[in-house]
């Protein structure tokens, strides 16, 4: 199964895009899922469970891409965490490899030295810190001190109303 | 901040759970709740609920009765609860849900919302999962944005946008105005957007791609300021100032460049700068150059810029990240049929890389070694990747096999040399070669004939050795078949030769029928080398007849079928058996005038159909034979998909009447099913009271066994059933066997007419 087969047409010209990042453990638990293409959650299933044991079934001191399907995939080890992202044809790989080192990096800052069960247990935090960092698979903000002062706000947002509702 | 005190709570339970079960069934419990709590009014606790679903959803559990909740959420006015709604929504909805539309409203309140987070929701989400109607519904509202707006939302809008034309492509010319002035902003990441949708603009336009090739000087302005600058600390990354708008803008100058002298002029002096000036000794830097590679090789680049590229990547060939090497041959794999020379320089370091651990640096080294491959270094090259065959992994075999073929048939310095590689690849990795390799080994064994005796030993060696790759063992049956005098005679030019018997041969040949390891096409390769060997050996006649009759009660059919043919040939025809036996001829690959298929009815080259008018002299066939006065012509005519009309006619020119003569032709069945022919006999008989003498121009079709009239000439003709289908790629060899007329009692056989049914190969 071709992920290109479940497509409306017009993904079939995007040359540059991220398809999906996911973020797994070791024992293949699944601790984030980003989609940037829409597919069934059958399909998103399948795919995950094939991409996890392809990648799992890594060793150490390989390359961090692999062709998979019809994609590259980028995946790098941090700690007990894997990060994959699936990438398209003409896509930079190394830059890919840049973008998920940033993202750890603001992971990094915002809960201080983190760790997998940070993001475990405030998994919607590491989904609102991506989504401040990519935009429909780009990267949206490429100043690490911005997406982390922008994410301040918002929390602070939440707070101040939150507060506010429960006077 | 508060922490999701009963979200952590719940993750706490169920991560505490032992077993699957125990896992199942709190979670159960804690679906009930949430499903309660939903049917609620406000409670205060709504964006926990959800976030609690949303975590049992990423555990792979159901949770589509929450849906409907992530639509009420995002409409709600806190911006807790709009947080998670639209969360849930991005996973939870897609554009296949109906529901998704529900929440196209809100998005458009919320894109004009006072406050800018909240926008920044609603920009996230259409940018996630909007689907084409959506986006043509909100595309007004983001051209309004990526005008009028902070920076902060501009750079959202301007990535929306991309989703929003990656969607509906004719929604391009509307940010196209838009998209152009961006670029003269100041803040990176609306810089990073603005590059990016003009990017995507361009690459599904090629008229807008025109209108922005004006943008080339610009944005080399942008580019050399992050490139000479002074340090900036805020997008800073390992000394490279922002990496990412870099990268971007290479993209972009490539898709601006390419095809186009005067953009490629533009923008050459910054490629160079940035190829010599950017430090490779971290993957960012080495990030930033391979795109600056791949765009100075798509472009209309001068030459020197081009070897400066080139020679990048050959420092990325020697690099010690197994990262950096793997993107190094990608990229020289994408050049090898442009600037060859370049890339051959390279050649040691790639082919060293085939020795890598990693399966990818593998693939990518197989690839590039196999276009590397020329006739000046042929013979080193295929010992290289003869060895990896020898160990490569299994996935990658098939190619390197094919791979390897191919090679060897382009350059190969002789033909010993084509046979022994070929026969190395059969041996190491014999059950991942194509189907037609059996036909083009056979074809070029028999082309190469000074060496059959040589062929024919080592693959009998081969097949003592082996019998379980079914190509190899294909061939070698037939080589034996065909060869098996040369193997008995005990002397070889070429090659030590084996002191074989008779009985050995055959035991090899059975050893094929009844292993359980062949597949029935080399069991019938089997069975008519064995049938074969009985005009090529002396004294075991009668153990290939048993054999033989044994096989005319196999349950196997095809076999079966050519076992009683065969026992047929034994008995009633014992006297064409020699002929009909006899080596096969040179097999032309794709001789001209010899494809059929391509007009049903046509027929081959000089050959013309039996229909002659009436005075008209048969022009002649292909080809005549001659002995003692009796010509002898052969001809085929294809009627139909599966039927084809051989003719073969006797005509006398002596003085005298013959009297009792039989003209008998032994036609081949030809059944499909895979590649192989297959080689059965059936033959026609047509027995004649006289063939007259003839002395002037013939009439072909008509014949009256009865009369014995002057100047006619007595045809057979044989229908033969299941011809040849067309089968691309596949090299089908079959031969009209040869014209086999028994006169007064005489035997005489003609040599084969060459005539060799090839499908396209």
């Amino acid at each position: 199964m071709s992920l290109t087969t479940h497509f409306p047409l017009c993904f079939l010209f995007s040359l540059f895009q991220m398809q999906f990042m996911l973020l797994f453990s070791r024992q293949g638990k699944l601790r984030l899922q980003k989609w940037y293409v829409p597919l069934s959650d059958k399909e998103k299933k399948k795919i995950t469970r094939e991409l996890v044991q392809t990648v799992l079934a890594r060793k150490p001191k390989m390359c961090s891409f692999l062709e998979w399907r019809d994609l590259k995939i980028v995946y790098k080890r941090y700690a007990s965490l894997y990060f994959c992202c699936a990438i398209e044809d003409q896509d930079n790989e190394l830059i890919t490899l840049e973008i998920i080192h940033r993202y750890v990096e603001l992971l990094d800052k915002y809960f201080g030295s983190v760790c997998e069960l940070d993001i475990i247990f405030n998994f919607e935090k590491a989904y609102f810190i991506l989504d401040e960092f990519l935009l429909g698979g780009e990267a949206q903000e490429t100043s690490k001190k911005n997406v982390l002062k922008a994410i301040e706000q918002a929390d602070l947002l939440q707070e101040v109303r939150h507060r506010m509702k429960s006077k | 901040m508060s922490p999701s005190v009963p979200l952590q709570e719940m993750i706490r339970a169920i991560r505490s759970a032992r077993t699957q079960c125990e896992e199942r069934g709190v979670i159960q419990r804690e679906c009930a709740a949430i499903r309660a709590q939903f049917r609620q009014v406000d409670n205060g606790a709504r964006s926990h609920n959800l976030a609690k679903l949303l975590y049992v959803h990423m555990l792979g559990y159901p949770a589509h009765f929450g849906q409907m909740e992530c639509v009420r959420m995002i409409a709600s006015p806190r911006y807790s609860e709009k947080r998670v709604g639209y969360l849930g929504a991005m996973m939870l909805l897609d554009e296949k849900q109906d529901a998704s539309l529900l929440i196209t409203n809100s998005i458009k309140n919320d894109l004009s919302h006072s406050n800018q987070y909240v926008q920044s929701l609603a920009l996230c989400t259409l940018a996630c999962m909007g689907s084409a109607e959506m986006c043509r519904d909100l595309a007004p509202e983001i051209d309004r944005l990526l005008r009028a707006s902070n920076s902060y939302i501009k750079k959202k809008a301007a990535l929306c946008a991309v989703h929003i034309v990656r969607k509906v492509q004719d929604l391009g010319e509307l940010f196209a105005p838009a998209a152009r002035s961006l670029l003269s902003e100041k803040n990176h990441g609306v810089l990073h957007g603005a590059v990016v949708l003009i990017t995507e603009l361009c690459e599904r336009n090629p008229e807008t791609l025109e209108r922005f090739r004006k943008t080339v000087p610009d944005l080399v302005q942008i580019m050399k300021g992050l490139v000479i600058s002074g340090y900036s600390p805020e997008h800073d990354v390992a000394g490279i100032s922002d990496p990412f708008l870099q990268v971007r803008i290479l993209r972009l100058l490539r898709i601006l460049g390419r095809n186009n002298e005067a953009a490629s002029d533009a923008m050459n002096d910054l490629l160079a700068q940035v190829a010599t000036n950017t430090d490779s000794t971290k993957t960012v830097g080495n990030a930033v150059l391979y795109e600056t590679v791949l765009t100075v090789l798509d472009i209309k680049s001068e030459s020197g810029l081009r070897v400066l590229a080139v020679n990048i990547l050959g420092r990325f060939l020697l690099n010690n990240d197994r990262n950096i090497r793997y993107i190094a041959m990608t990229s020289l794999q994408r050049i090898v049929g442009t600037d060859h020379n370049a890339v051959q320089r390279h050649r040691g370091t790639i082919v060293d890389c085939l020795k890598d651990q990693d399966a990818s640096v593998k693939r990518r080294a197989l690839e590039l070694s196999l276009a590397l491959v020329s006739a000046s270094n042929i013979r080193s090259m295929m010992k290289e990747l003869l060895l990896f065959l020898s160990s490569c992994p299994p996935e990658l075999r098939a190619q390197a096999a094919s791979g390897i073929f191919y090679a060897a048939e382009r350059y190969a310095p002789s033909q010993r040399w084509h046979i022994d590689t070929i026969l190395h690849v059969l041996t190491t990795a014999g059950g991942d070669v194509r189907d037609e390799t059996v036909p083009n080994l056979i074809q070029l064994i028999t082309n190469a004939s000074e060496l059959h005796c040589y062929t024919v030993h080592k693959l009998y060696r081969a097949l003592l050795n082996d019998i379980s790759q079914q190509s190899l063992v294909q061939v070698a049956c037939w080589c034996i078949g065909e060869y098996g005098d040369l193997l008995l005679r005990g002397e070889c030019q070429e090659t030590e030769p084996a002191q074989v018997t008779e009985d050995d041969v055959l035991d090899a040949l059975e050893t094929v029928l009844q292993s359980h390891m062949s597949s029935p096409a080399t069991r019938g390769f089997a069975l008519t080398a064995t049938m074969k060997l009985s005009t090529r050996i002396l004294d075991n006649v009668d153990r290939i007849r048993s054999i033989v009759s044994i096989y005319g009660s196999c349950i196997d059919v095809e076999l079966q079928q050519r076992a009683v043919e065969y026992n047929a040939l034994f008995r009633k025809y014992d006297h064409m058996r020699a002929a009909v036996l006899e080596r096969m001829p040179v097999i032309e690959k794709n001789s001209p005038g010899h494809t059929n298929g391509e007009s049903a009815g046509e027929p081959m080259k000089e050959i013309q159909p039996p229909k002659v008018k009436q005075g008209e002299p048969l022009l002649p066939q292909q080809p005549a034979n001659q002995k003692d006065g009796v010509t002898l012509t052969l001809s085929c005519e294809k009627q139909s998909d599966s039927v084809l009309t051989v003719t073969l006619t006797a005509s006398n020119s002596t003085d005298s009447d013959m009297s009792s003569f039989t003209l008998q032709a032994a036609v081949p069945k030809v059944c499909l099913s895979t590649s192989n022919a297959k080689e059965a006999f059936s033959v026609r008989t047509c027995t004649y009271s006289r063939l007259c003498k003839t002395t002037q121009s013939y009439d072909a079709l008509s014949y009256d066994e009865h009369q014995s009239v002057r100047g006619k000439v007595w045809s057979i003709r044989c229908k033969t059933t299941n011809y040849i289908r067309e089968e691309e790629n596949h090299c089908l060899i079959s031969k009209i066997n040869k014209a086999v007329a028994v006169f007064n009692k005489k035997l005489y056989h003609f040599p084969p007419p060459n005539l060799a049914f090839n499908s396209r190969c």
